[in-house]
């Protein structure tokens, strides 16, 4: 779905048709979209790191261990966001500007529970939950696993 | 020193988010396909240590990012690998993520039930 299907001869008309769409079918802005992309991200860091030493002040915590609450934070206002409708708003501008922070994360978790909320609470809200973030975890698991017994098998 | 952190933290998390919209509109992937990679990302980087000085230097530029949740899981699959071995790498994976997946899991249920799905 995601990538061109393999190349299989075509015919003309079919052909035709690739190149109509490929020249009707509107382009992204890429500077644009870049650039937009750029400034939220970096106001997205920016507001954490903000929460990072408000933690770090109140609750008097070293600068990693504030990196939880701070991450925690955003997390809730990316869900607050999503649930009361504005964090498509918000996405449809700054495109992987929310959506490449933890932002996006929550959004893409609270966002299928919405949706599948008409499915019911267990199978609908509960189960499909990960339909998005998922992939996330279980590749950052198998990752993190795989590295994890390179440094304990060979480092350590 | 201290108000430096957030220019480089503008920089850093705006350079990041650029680059995933710049694999979004150059490449077919999908949203999915470029958070995993930039999740797996991070813990490779995080796996060589470079990840680590990253966060020290642009802070929340890059704890933000989601690349940082592949590095802070090899970090605690590290670090508990040192002490216990191969079982420390999974007793040891969801100890600097939990709050994160906790609160993810928590509001996004509440969320839910809260709210309604517009439109």
């Amino acid at each position: 779905m995601a990538r061109d299907p393999k190349k299989k001869k075509l015919t003309v008309d079919q052909k035709r048709y690739t190149e109509l769409v490929r020249d009707t079918v509107p382009r992204p802005r890429y500077g644009k979209n870049a650039l937009l992309a750029f400034f939220f991200g970096g106001l997205i860091a920016l507001i954490g790191q903000g929460f990072i030493d408000f933690y770090r002040f109140t609750l008097d915590m070293d600068v990693k261990e504030a990196a939880s609450p701070a991450v925690a934070t955003m997390i809730f206002i990316a869900a607050l966001l999503t649930g009361l409708g504005l964090f498509d708003k918000i996405a449809r501008v700054a495109g992987a500007g929310v959506s490449v922070p933890v932002t996006g994360f929550a959004n893409s978790l609270a966002s299928a529970a919405l949706e599948f909320k008409r499915e019911g609470l267990v199978f609908g809200v509960g189960s499909k939950m990960f339909i998005l973030a998922g992939s996330v975890i279980t590749f950052g698991v198998v990752t993190a696993f795989v590295i994890g017994l390179i440094y304990a098998i060979f480092i350590f | 020193m201290e108000w430096q952190i957030y220019i480089w933290a503008f920089l850093v998390g705006g350079a990041l988010a650029m680059l995933g919209q710049l694999i979004l509109d150059f490449t077919n992937y999908s949203p999915g396909h470029v958070l995993s990679g930039f999740v797996v990302g991070g813990g490779i980087l995080g796996g060589l240590g470079i990840y680590p000085r990253l966060i020290e230097f642009a802070g929340g530029g890059a704890s933000m990012p989601i690349s940082s949740f592949g590095n802070a899981l090899v970090q605690g699959a590290i670090s508990e690998a040192e002490r216990n071995g191969v079982i420390g790498v999974m007793t040891g994976m969801f100890e600097l993520t939990s709050t994160g997946i906790t609160a993810a899991i928590v509001f996004a249920f509440f969320v839910a039930l809260i709210f309604n799905p517009k439109g």
